[in-house]
């Protein structure tokens, strides 16, 4: 739509100065995106795509990694696991890939997004029901979803999202799917879902047990949901990655005590032992 | 595939309204800045224009804040009339009337501004009233500006994204707007479903686009 503010900028104001404006901006761009590739050369620099739910363990995580590791320095791409994969499967320059569930990982595998055997499990989470924190009558079951008082529930896409996919299979399980659907909000990551409820758009929502604790002053958890397949985050080093090394010495560091008592802190459990 | 066509009936229902409260508004307004003299003119004209610059995430975040359920404007309407915006479509057409606006409004004082005063005053010698010279004089001579303006507006509203996301979210049938639909099947990796919406906006925007050139006077559409 750039034409479209041309179109009416235009007859208000002539145009002397703009060539040579343009000019000098252009060969700004060109000599700062030369500083910054030489920058990237000096540096290894790797890129983590990792599971919104991950957001602030992983701050935390890199910050440890790179003061251990002068030099390197961690970059990372937060969003739900699905477009993540999408991102890495359509090229985009990622080194590490850390999914919130084993099916968008089996998927990556099975294309050959990843390399193999660098793939291990590193935490474990929980699902569970959020209501705003002033909600007077908090659900106690699944089953108390239905009732009118639940007008809105907010739930990751299950397309994209694997905390939706975690949530379809539960109600799927208890037989509440397609009422429950009905009412959905789909959210685009997990962050999203916990936001409204937080802003009190909607009654209640599916989050990870780590993300209700993040928002503890505007959100409470009516109860754990029980899920058939256990909540749990793979790792591996994406096939295409430019800097194998250091993605490797990122992967090995979060499966290090160091990294899973940071882990700890934010809320994940350990990982099952395999 | 019927879901694609569910999604483009929306977004034509949504930038429809949307394109009818901009006109309404952004005449009136752009009408105000051509012809009223006040302090501060200028100041409310930038202000009017901000959507057009502001990142739609800051809009949706304003839109979250004012009409949703703890907002000053939403907790008043859903007091008092019951209504909820956030999650609807009438959300969606909150968001895509606002990022038109600056289109109508803009156009529409750059027509205004053009009518040659002479024409209006001799109306009036003649023994129109205020309200007839504006309807058969300045309108009549301003109207292909403002439509071209309209027009735009209306191409705006249909590709709006990021506020309406926030707003009204992701339902389908609901609030799953074209571009909202497009941002969901590439999420998902379901490239197909995306290769036709992606086509079906590009042809929409298109015949949109197309219909604004040919109305729009030559200078104004910057093409010589």
């Amino acid at each position: 739509m750039h034409c479209a503010s041309d179109f009416v900028v235009a007859p208000r104001r002539p145009q002397v100065r703009r060539p040579g404006l343009l000019r000098s901006a252009a060969r700004t761009l060109v000599a700062l995106s030369l500083a910054a590739s030489a920058a990237a050369v000096a540096a290894a620099e790797i890129t983590v795509s990792a599971a919104a739910s991950l957001t602030n363990a992983f701050r935390d995580v890199g910050a440890v990694f790179e003061a251990a590791n002068p030099g390197t320095r961690v970059r990372f791409n937060f969003a739900a696991s699905g477009p993540l994969l999408q991102q890495i499967a359509h090229g985009a320059p990622v080194d590490v890939f850390a999914s919130a569930d084993a099916e968008t990982m089996d998927q990556a595998e099975r294309r050959g997004l990843v390399r193999a055997g660098s793939r291990a499990d590193f935490a474990t989470n929980a699902l569970v029901v959020v209501v705003p924190r002033d909600a007077a009558a908090p659900p106690r079951s699944l089953a108390d979803l239905l009732a009118p008082a639940f007008r809105r529930v907010a739930i990751g896409v299950p397309a994209s999202v694997p905390v939706g996919r975690y949530t379809q299979a539960a109600l799927e399980k208890a037989n509440l799917w397609a009422r429950i659907e009905a009412k959905m909000i789909g959210a685009q990551s997990v962050r999203q879902a916990l936001d409204y409820v937080a802003r009190g758009e909607v009654e209640a929502g599916f989050v990870y047990a780590t993300d209700a604790a993040l928002m503890a002053e505007r959100v409470k958890v009516a109860f754990k949901v029980p899920t058939e397949a256990p909540v749990r985050y793979p790792i591996a080093v994406v096939a295409a990655s430019a800097h194998a090394d250091a993605a490797q010495r990122f992967v090995t560091y979060v499966l290090s005590p160091p990294a899973q008592a940071t882990l700890r802190r934010h809320g994940f459990a350990a990982p099952a032992s395999p | 595939m019927a879901s694609a066509w569910i999604a483009l009936a929306l977004s034509l229902k949504v930038a429809l309204w949307a394109t009818a409260i901009d006109l309404v508004l952004g005449v009136a307004a752009g009408f105000a800045l051509a012809r009223l003299r006040f302090p501060g003119r200028e100041l409310v004209d930038s202000i009017l224009l901000l959507p057009m610059v502001l990142p739609p995430t800051v809009l949706g975040y304003y839109l979250l804040v004012v009409v949703g359920r703890h907002g000053w404007l939403g907790a008043w309407l859903e007091s008092r009339f019951d209504i909820r915006l956030i999650f609807t479509w009438q959300g969606a057409v909150i968001a895509a009337a606002i990022v038109g606006f600056p289109f109508v409004c803009k156009s529409a004082r750059a027509a205004f501004e053009a009518v040659d005063v002479q024409y209006e005053q001799a109306a009036k010698v003649l023994g129109l009233g205020a309200t007839a010279v504006f309807a058969r004089v300045t309108l009549p001579l301003a109207w292909r500006g403002i439509l071209a303006g309209v027009l735009l507006a209306f191409a705006r509203a249909l590709g709006e994204f990021g506020a309406t996301l926030m707003v009204a979210g992701s339902i389908p049938g609901e609030t799953q707007t074209l571009s909202i639909a497009v941002y969901e099947a590439v999420q998902a990796g379901q490239d197909e479903l995306a290769n036709v919406l992606v086509l079906m906006t590009s042809l929409a925007c298109i015949a949109v686009l197309l219909l604004a050139g040919r109305l729009a006077p030559a200078r104004i559409a910057g093409r010589s």
